[in-house]
Parts: structure tokens; sequence; C-alpha cells
């Protein structure tokens, strides 16, 4: 049996496909498995990681573990037999605390509302198209306010529930929320105030960023719950809530503070020049010119810095309040859940990535729309 | 036109004065300082009418009283006799001792976790992601909690505890390690240690003369390490091995004699370098990725070997974008360490501004001596960091 062979003019041959080993999964893998020895080596050395970890990690927290119908630690490994998965009931069965704390339960609906409203909040500030309706943008202004009266309480006919029901995510929420929104105006004043030409302003400014970037967050939340007191006027209660919402946001206001002063330092002295020639105010030529541009490009700075504080809210636990991990330690404080922490931790883990990671993905998409192309 | 003008300057107002930029800095820097002022006054009278209505006096002498707690890591001698100031030092120490082993281990972790980050191979590279977006998105309060329960929940008690290897127990009672107890002579060998570094450090100072001069190169690295090692070890064996190893034996329920290293430490140490890490990868990937590769290409170019050309002209550059923000690294690992008070390690916070606190009732100075201490390693650290910035600034054009 003979191939067929054709003739072709020389140089007139059709292109041939390229060897099977230079296209397709073979050419990747064999760039980016096994290029050498040493790559060789560490692939399976980092698929031999990941199969050490992965498959036992779904088994305990997927396969083996048991979500309902345990009332107990006990019940679970009833449950569970041989197999030691991980008890997530407990989660179950403590939900409502985990979301609201201590609210009182007839009158949760109120923070449920609330919850809503501050989704369509953040919905309405991220998406642009909703963002240039008038009417819409002064709802977005507004739920904030409502959502204050309902989860306080005490007036338009509703019950006052004190902050020491607080609790939860609910908590947690608004630590970072109010850390996040009040802080930002307050960074922008500080890092002008820093960067300013009039020295008073400039050294106030460096001492009071510096002395609260050179402490750690928790002792400034042990100020609030030990110390403020003293700096208030006699007879004077202040509630702690307040207290450490004061602290946490003075505390992000200096980071952002930093970060925009990052940013304002960026922007060329010729924007600064042109602003002056144009005969604007220092005030105009801050709103107009240079303020614009320098929080565009601080916007990663200032969502690491929120990322941050938003971690830093379960710090509040230590100073004995209720946020999802304070509800958790007291859940396996008691002798039913006793045992659990693991589980706990992963949990409120689990809670905390999804907020952040979210976060930090929307910084990075913002990031690449809002890049104009100046960028050297 | 001009008339006008020549009359308001000649007529000083009110508004002229505010339409003055250098008198209107005046005018509202002077207000600033008297608001801050009245701001700080407040705060002082109302703190002295405060202290005066719950009759606490003010005033640093309870530190040299008993302490009356103990401390479950010390590093100097210390019993609940000792007075609040070494109970406070002993936290310090405690704080820099953890705070300096996170340092070097989260370095390591970083670093190499940034470089695996960059290198082509598929799967190292989406492991160090996947470590990288994890831990940097949980709160670190979280991870040490977690840590510090799989040592305590995972590990064995003492008496069921098999050695790793001879002398090395690990226990949900902490890790037990051979102890080395130096003998008579033993001064002799740091003295050996210190003569090798000072050889070292001239070596190198003379082989960098001699490539100035000649263009020669001297294995400097390599005869300074020699010179490190091998002079204690050569002293160490001439004195005869002046050394003995207490090794941990069971006795009852745990362990004596040996070395012990704390799960409240290992906890805290662990998850601070996780943690950590996962930030100084991110600065480490930015920091190589910052070198242009035209810079490699040109190094190329002047047939610099491919080793040289990353010791020589890649690392020198990427490390003046990385030490900044690694030093900040640094210091929020620092200052992250306060939060061994949650899992009973006792820090600086947990000691003075914890137990003591809450004995005494001294919360004003207790607070103020925290605060101090946090402050003034900041400021030393931030002092340092100009210095290196100001030595490695790109001469601008």
């Amino acid at each position: 049996m003979s191939t067929e062979t054709k003739k072709y003019p020389v140089g007139m041959h059709p292109a041939l496909p390229p060897p099977s080993g230079s296209v397709g999964p073979v050419r990747w893998m064999r760039d980016n498995l096994f290029s050498s020895v040493s790559n060789t080596v560490l692939t399976f050395l980092g698929l031999y990681i990941i199969y050490l970890v992965v498959p036992p990690f779904i088994e305990w927290a997927f396969i083996d573990s048991v979500v309902l119908g345990a009332e107990s630690r006990k019940e679970c490994l009833k449950i569970m037999g041989e197999d030691r998965g991980a008890c997530w009931s407990f989660v179950y069965h403590r939900w409502g605390q985990f979301v609201y704390g201590f609210y009182p339960m007839e009158e949760r609906w109120r923070v449920d509302v609330s919850f809503v409203l501050t989704a369509l909040t953040i919905a309405i500030v991220l998406v642009e198209k909703l963002r240039a309706i008038k009417a819409v943008l002064i709802a977005a202004i507004l739920f904030p306010v409502i959502s204050f009266f309902l989860i306080t309480g005490g007036s338009f006919g509703l019950a006052e529930v004190p902050t020491n029901k607080w609790g939860g995510i609910l908590l947690t929420f608004i630590v970072g929320l109010t850390g996040i929104f009040v802080s930002l105006p307050i960074a922008i004043v500080l890092a002008l105030s820093r960067i300013s030409k009039l020295p008073i302003f400039s050294f106030f400014a460096t001492i009071f960023i510096e002395f609260i970037r050179g402490v750690p967050l928790i002792t400034l939340l042990f100020i609030a719950s030990t110390l403020l007191s003293y700096f208030l006027p006699p007879g004077s209660n202040f509630d702690l809530l307040l207290r450490v919402l004061i602290m946490v946001t003075i505390f992000s206001a200096a980071y952002i503070a930093e970060v925009i002063r990052g940013g304002l330092a960026a922007i060329p002295t010729g924007q600064y020049e042109a602003a002056d020639a144009l005969g604007l105010s220092y005030w105009q030529s801050m709103r107009l010119i240079i303020l614009p541009q320098a929080l565009k490009i601080s916007i990663p700075g200032i969502v690491g810095s929120f990322i941050g504080l938003f971690k830093d809210t379960t710090l509040v636990v230590i100073i004995g309040l209720l946020d999802p991990l304070g509800i958790g330690m007291a859940a396996i404080a008691t002798t039913d859940w006793a045992g659990l922490s693991t589980e706990l931790y992963v949990f409120i883990g689990v809670f905390f990535f999804i907020f952040c990671f979210g976060m930090s993905r929307y910084s990075l998409h913002l990031e690449k729309k809002l890049n104009t192309g100046h960028k050297q | 036109m001009s008339g006008t003008q020549v009359q308001e300057n000649k007529t000083v107002t009110l508004g002229s004065l505010w339409r003055d930029k250098k008198t209107r800095g005046m005018i509202l820097q002077i207000f600033a300082v008297i608001g801050i002022l009245i701001f700080i006054g407040i705060i002082i009278s109302n703190t002295v009418e405060n202290l005066d209505r719950l009759g606490v006096k003010v005033g640093f002498d309870f530190l040299s009283e008993p302490a009356n707690y103990d401390i479950n890591q010390t590093l100097i001698s210390y019993d609940s006799s000792d007075s609040h100031f070494r109970a406070a030092l002993v936290g310090l120490l405690n704080t820099l001792l953890v705070a300096g082993c996170g340092i070097v281990v989260a370095t390591i972790f970083g670093f190499t976790a940034g470089v695996l980050r960059l290198s082509n191979n598929f799967v190292l590279n989406r492991l160090m992601q996947v470590y990288v977006e994890v831990t940097r998105n949980i709160p670190v309060l979280l991870q040490i909690l977690l840590w510090h329960g799989i040592i305590i929940n995972s590990l064995p008690v003492p008496k069921k505890a098999e050695a790793l290897v001879e002398g090395v127990f690990m226990t949900n009672r902490g890790v037990f390690l051979p102890q080395p107890i130096p003998q008579e002579g033993f001064g002799w060998v740091w003295i050996a240690l210190l003569v090798g570094i000072v050889f070292a450090v001239f070596f190198k100072r003379y082989a960098n003369k001699v490539q100035m001069q000649t263009g020669k190169l001297l294995p400097a690295i390599w005869i300074g390490a020699t010179a490190i090692i091998g002079l204690p070890v050569l002293t160490f064996l001439a004195l005869g091995s002046p050394l003995e190893v207490s090794y941990p034996a069971l006795k009852g329920f745990n362990f004596k004699g040996g070395f012990v290293v704390k799960p409240e430490f290992m906890a805290l140490w662990f998850a601070l370098s996780i943690y950590t890490g996962a930030f100084i990868a991110e600065i480490v990937r930015a920091g190589i990725q910052s070198v242009s590769h035209g810079q490699t290409e040109a190094a190329h170019a002047l047939g610099i070997r491919p080793n040289f050309t990353m010791r020589l002209v890649v690392i020198p550059q990427a490390l003046r974008v990385i030490i900044p923000p690694l030093i900040s690294q640094y210091l929020n690992l620092t200052k992250n360490s306060s939060l061994a008070i949650a899992i009973g390690y006792m820090d600086l916070v947990a000691t003075i501004g914890g137990i003591s606190l809450n004995q005494t009732g001294r919360a004003l100075e207790s607070m103020g001596i925290v605060l101090g201490v946090y402050l003034f390693i900041s400021i030393v650290i931030s002092a340092l960091m100009n210095v290196y910035n100001k030595r490695v600034a790109l001469v601008s054009r």
C-alpha cells in the first residue's frame, strides 16, 4: 500500500498544521507546568498541597457535616456517627442572634427594612444609571436617615431599642458603614490640613494623624470603654456604642487621610497653578480641579482602608460588644455547643471574606473604569 | 480704574483683610489655635473634676507596688510579688518577641509567595493567589483565634504525646524542645561569633575596594559566611563542647525540663506571620513588576549574566519600591500583636493595659504608658524609614 503523494512546485506547498506539541493544551502544559525539572517538581508539590487541603476540607465542611436536626453538639455527633464533620447546627439554631443580636423579636422587621434600604442605597451609589436620576439620588441620601430612626426607635411611635441589644451582623454593618461614610469627609479635611501652607493647620493635622496611626486600634477601643468618660462633662452618660463609633471613625479617618494625601501629592503642580491662573478660590480649585483627580487615584487605597476597617469591626468583641463573633463565642461557651470553635471561626471567616473580597474586586473594576489613560 | 484700586488698598476694612490671602491665613490660624486650646482646656477641666469626684489620685507610684498576678511566659525573671513596672516590662518584651519572630517569618512567607506569584507555573501561581486573597480578606483576630483553637483542640495532651524527633513533643500545652544550657566558657563562642561578623564586614569592604580598582570579584559572601559560622564552631570544639542539653521528660500531667513554646505564642506568631505575609507578597510582586523590562534587557545587552542581572540590577531597584511599604507592614504586625489579649498571651496591652489597669484602677496612667510605648516604637521606625528613603531616593531631574 502506498500513500498518495502529490507533487508541488518548489515553495508552493500549502502550510502544514503545526506539530501537535506546539499548540493547544499540550503546549500550554509544557509552558506553564513542566517547563523545567524544578518547575515540574514544584507543580507536583503544588498539586500535592491541594490534595492535602482541599478534599479533607470539603469532606469536613459539606459531606460529613450536619446542619439541620440537631439541638446540641451531642446530637450532631450522634447523627454524624463515625465520620467527624462540621456541626453547623449552632449557626442554624442561633441564626436570629447572628443577624440581629438581642434586638427584640417583634421589632426585627425594622432591622430587615433597614437592611433592604441599605442595600438599595449601595445599589444606587454603585450603578451609574440610577445615580443620574435626581429623585433616586435624594432617596439614597434619605435612606440612611430613615434606617437610623428605624433602628434606634423612640420616635414616630416606634419603641426605643437600647444599643446594648444591638448585635450580630447588624452591629458589624452599623460600625462598618458609619465608620466608612463618616470618616471620608473627615479624612479629606485632615489631608488638606496636613498639606496646607498654614503651619498651624498642618502641625495639628500631622500630630493627630501620626498619633492615631501610631497606636493599635484595640488601645483606642480601650480608651473608648474606660477613659472617655473621664474626658466628658461630669454626669454625662455616653452610650458605649457611640463611643466606639467615634473611635473607629477617627481611626479610619487618619488612615484614609494619608491615602488621600498620597493622591494629592501625585497631582502635578501645574494643576494647582492652572487653577490659580483661572482665578479660582482655594475651595473652588480644590472642589473643581484638585480633589476629583486626587480622589480618583486614591480609590484603591481608600477601598483598601475600608476593607481594613470592616475587618477591624471584629475587635469590638474584646470590649464586650456582641458582633457575630461575640454572639458565636457566647454560643460555644454554653454546654450545648461547647467545642465548636473551628466551625464558628470558619463561618465568620466566610462571612467577612465574601464582603471584603467583593469590595476589593469592585475597587479593581472601578480602577479600570476610571483609568482615563493619563497614567504614565 | 486705577483710582478705585488705590482707594481699596488704602482703606483697611474687615472685608479687605479677609480678601488678603496672608491676613486671612493668619486669622484662620489664630482661630484654630484658640479653638484647640479651648477644646483641650475643657477636656482637662472635665478630667480633673471627674477624678476629684471619684477621689482618684493621679501618679505613677502604683508602678512600684506588687502586681500580684502571674504571667505564663516571661523572658526575664518575674513572679507575682514583683512590681507592676516589671510586669509591664515583661509584657513589652513579650510584644517585642512575638513581633520580632513574626516579622522574620512573615518576610519569608511574603517573599516566597510574592516571587511564586510571578512564576509561570500555573499551579503555584494560582495557589499563591488563593493564599493571598483568602488571608487578606479575613480579620486577623479571627485567624488568631482559629489557630489557637486548632492548636488547643487538635494536638494531644502531654500524656499522650509522642516524640516527633528525639526530645521534641507537640502537645496542646505547647511545643517542648530540648534546651541547650551553656556551661562555663561558652562566652568565648559568642566572642568568636562577634569576631567572625566583624571580619566578614571588613572583608566585604575590602572586596568592594578591590572590585572598584581592578574589576576582580572576590567571593566575599562565601568567605564571610565561613568566618561567621566557622569561627564559633571551631571555638566551640576547641573548648570541648561546653554545652549541656536538657531534654523534656513527662512528669505527672506535664513535661518538665527542656524549653517550651506556649500555644498562645505559637498561635499569635503563626497567625500574624501568615496574615502579614499575604500583604508582603503583594508588595513584593508590585515591587518586582515595577522594574521595567528594559532594565533587564539592557543588562543582558551589556553582557551581564542572568543571576548578576537579578542581583545587581533588578533587586536593588525593586527594593526601593518594596522597602517603605514593607516597613509599614512590620509596624502593622507589631500593632496587631496587641490582639494577643484575645487568647491570653501576656503582651504589653494585656499586662499593664489589662490586668494592672483593672487591679489598680489607674486607667489614665496605664493607658498612657501603653500608648506612649507604641508611639515610641512607631516614631523610631518611621524616623529610620525617612533616613532610608532619603538615601535611596532617585535624584530627580
